[in-house]
């Protein structure tokens, strides 16, 4: 894993030459296509059906968030932070104030660490489902949409029912949260639980042993790890290639080292086994809920965070596992009520960078698939 | 635009009478330049404006820096200060490179100044014999008052060693650095985003262009004496032939 003089993927053997000296075709995939999850444009060279190599045009959705942020106070700058990776909003307001608690040198209460894990474990899933819905969706299974958007309703009805939001949650505050649960919450978490179980059963019934899922996945965008850390990709992509890495075990945050789960691997870094990654990810969020949901400990839920929120001078970088992989903060302050510069790592935009390696010699269909598995949400990639 | 940051900045004086005792001399600087949506201008009295106070601050407060550190829970205490970072590893970069380097810890963070000199040689050793394999990200931060006006940042981690480090130089405007394309492929992207928001280029990069923003874009937006609105007045005195949009 650590040779030295590891290949670089660019070196892969590429198909330079088309067949007999056919002409090599260039064509547009986007930026409107239903399949791209966004605006993504990927020029492709193809020999026939072969893919030769491709080139991602990004930045359609790009917003300037970092830029935005130097003109805002840390606070405000917080429901922005949801806008990046909307699917998985929860994920990415955790990682952004426990940034900035770390340079406040605070620490949220137990209370609030318990019940945002919880949270950011039900976005983790509800993240999953929908990229299950729609990566299956592609490739031309429709049944698992309707499957994966009811049960993932459950997850954003417990959200509209904490703060309000579904989507853009903006759950938690620096400092802990800004809600106490609602009467009710655990038991709408078990009997989440209780309901989800047997629904994960489901999908990998209707996907696991289907003949049709397993030619298009099989083999398909294959990354080893090697290549894969050297292309900086993370989350479940890095894990189906075989690297047991997960940044909760890894450098733990929140209060992860408390509970026990396993971190799931694959071994052939194929579709499939991505698939197969996430879909024991799911089982293991379940038990970190289950643990987490019996002990939410009584008291405060705020740390005392002052109102105005001026963090000494310094930096710091902070990440987390986010669904796609590892979404880091890097945040200098001036000691003013503003951030002097915030820079996000987005998962998805360094994740979609090996795109190119995992395509080349597969078909144009496989293209498809493979942006479906390295599950990429444009808002993230461009920001 | 320019409003907004008075707006937040203001509040100080009622809301917040504790940390202003604690730390007197930021949040008054702070408060009286209130003025620009560049926000660099609010703070560059010292002559290493942000550079975290690393330099001068380590040097003289490494020994009372660990007594200060534990005693800060809440956030009335004192800031913590970068305090020296020793390891063999550091030791035996030190051996290497004397002064060249500068390893400091804040927050638990371990990062190092490096001379621009010697970065491509130390992103070598790190990489190759250091085994730290995955390139986390490469940023930067503009300083518009300095010199050398940009800090540029590799962080880094190891799997093998399960460590985060930061390897941070200061390099002047026009200056270009090496690219780490062939150390670590992910880094790609990466440059090519610094280039694009800063404007900062790296040599020997396979496809040195924009990334985000579209190829005819002027100006590179993220560094601080960017103007947000002069980009958008341009545009629509071009195109709807009026003075400005906002």
């Amino acid at each position: 894993m650590t040779d030295p003089t590891s290949l670089s993927p660019l070196d892969l053997e590429t198909p330079d030459k088309t067949f007999l000296d056919a002409n090599e075709l260039v064509i547009n995939m986007g930026p409107q296509h239903p399949a791209t999850h966004g605006v993504l444009r990927v020029i492709l060279r193809l020999d026939g059906e072969k893919v030769m190599g491709l080139e991602c045009v990004i930045g359609y959705l790009h917003r300037g968030v970092e830029k935005i942020a130097e003109n805002r106070t840390y606070a405000m700058f917080n429901p922005y932070v949801d806008r990046m990776d909307y699917v998985a909003a929860v994920s990415n307001g955790l990682g952004y104030c426990e940034a900035v608690e770390k340079l406040l040198n605070v620490e949220a209460p137990p209370r609030a660490q318990y019940v945002r894990v919880i949270l950011t474990e039900l976005n983790r899933m509800a993240s999953h489902q929908l990229w299950l819905g729609t990566h299956a969706l592609d490739i031309g299974a429709i049944t698992p949409l309707f499957y994966t958007f009811r049960d993932r309703e459950e997850i954003l009805k417990i959200f509209e029912k904490y703060c309000g939001a579904r989507l853009t949650t903006h759950a938690f505050r620096i400092g802990g949260l800004q809600y106490e649960t609602y009467d009710g919450f655990e038991k709408d978490v078990k009997t989440f639980v209780a309901f989800v179980r047997p629904k994960i059963d489901e999908y990998e019934e209707l996907l696991t042993t289907n003949r049709i899922w397993l030619e298009r996945t099989k083999g398909v965008g294959k990354i080893s790890g090697q290549d894969a850390i050297a292309l900086g990709v993370t989350g479940p992509v890095l894990r189906a290639s075989g690297v047991k890495w997960d940044i909760r075990k890894a450098l733990p945050y929140a209060n992860y080292k408390n509970f026990d789960f396993d971190i799931p691997t694959g071994e052939n870094g194929d579709t499939y086994d991505r698939y197969l990654v996430r879909m024991a990810e799911f089982r293991q969020s379940l038990r970190i809920i289950e643990q987490a949901v019996d002990n939410i400990p009584e008291g405060p839920i705020m740390a005392k965070v002052p109102k105005v929120i001026k963090p000494p001078v310094g930096e710091i970088y902070h990440s987390i596992e986010a669904p796609k992989g590892e979404l880091g903060y890097f945040i200098v302050s001036d000691g003013s009520t503003q951030p002097y510069r915030i820079r996000v790592r987005p998962p998805s935009f360094v994740n979609l960078q090996a795109l190119d390696v995992m395509c080349r010699g597969q078909l144009v269909a496989d293209v498809i698939a493979v942006i479906g598995t390295l599950d990429i949400v444009l808002g993230e990639v461009d920001r | 635009m320019p409003d907004e940051t008075k707006s937040p900045a203001s509040p100080p004086p009622e809301g917040e009478p504790k940390p202003t005792v604690d730390r007197p001399a930021t949040p008054g600087g702070v408060k009286a330049t209130s003025s620009g949506s560049v926000q660099s201008e609010t703070k560059p009295a010292p002559d290493q404006p942000a550079a975290p106070a690393t330099p001068p601050k380590a040097v003289a407060g490494a020994p009372a820096a660990p007594a200060a550190k534990p005693a800060a829970a809440p956030p009335k205490p004192a800031a913590p200060v970068p305090t020296p970072w020793d390891s063999p590893m550091i030791a035996k970069l030190k051996g290497h490179y004397g002064s060249g380097i500068e390893p400091l810890t804040y927050l638990g963070q371990n990062y190092m100044v490096v001379d621009r000199s010697l970065i491509p040689e130390i992103l070598q050793v790190l990489r190759n014999q250091e085994q730290f394999d995955y390139c986390v990200d490469i940023t930067a931060v503009h300083y518009p008052k300095r010199e050398k006006q940009f800090d540029v940042l590799w962080i880094l981690y190891s799997f093998p060693r399960n460590q985060r480090i930061r390897v941070k130089t200061q390099i002047a405007d026009g200056e270009t650095l090496p690219s780490s394309v062939p150390l670590w492929a992910t880094t790609n992207w990466l440059e090519r985003e610094v280039f694009d928001m800063f404007g900062i280029r790296f040599d020997g990069h396979p496809d040195m262009k924009r990334i985000l923003l579209p190829d005819g874009w002027k100006g590179h937006p993220l560094r601080k004496d960017y103007g947000i609105l002069q980009q958008d007045n341009e545009w629509v005195q071009i195109n709807l032939g009026i003075e400005s949009g906002q």
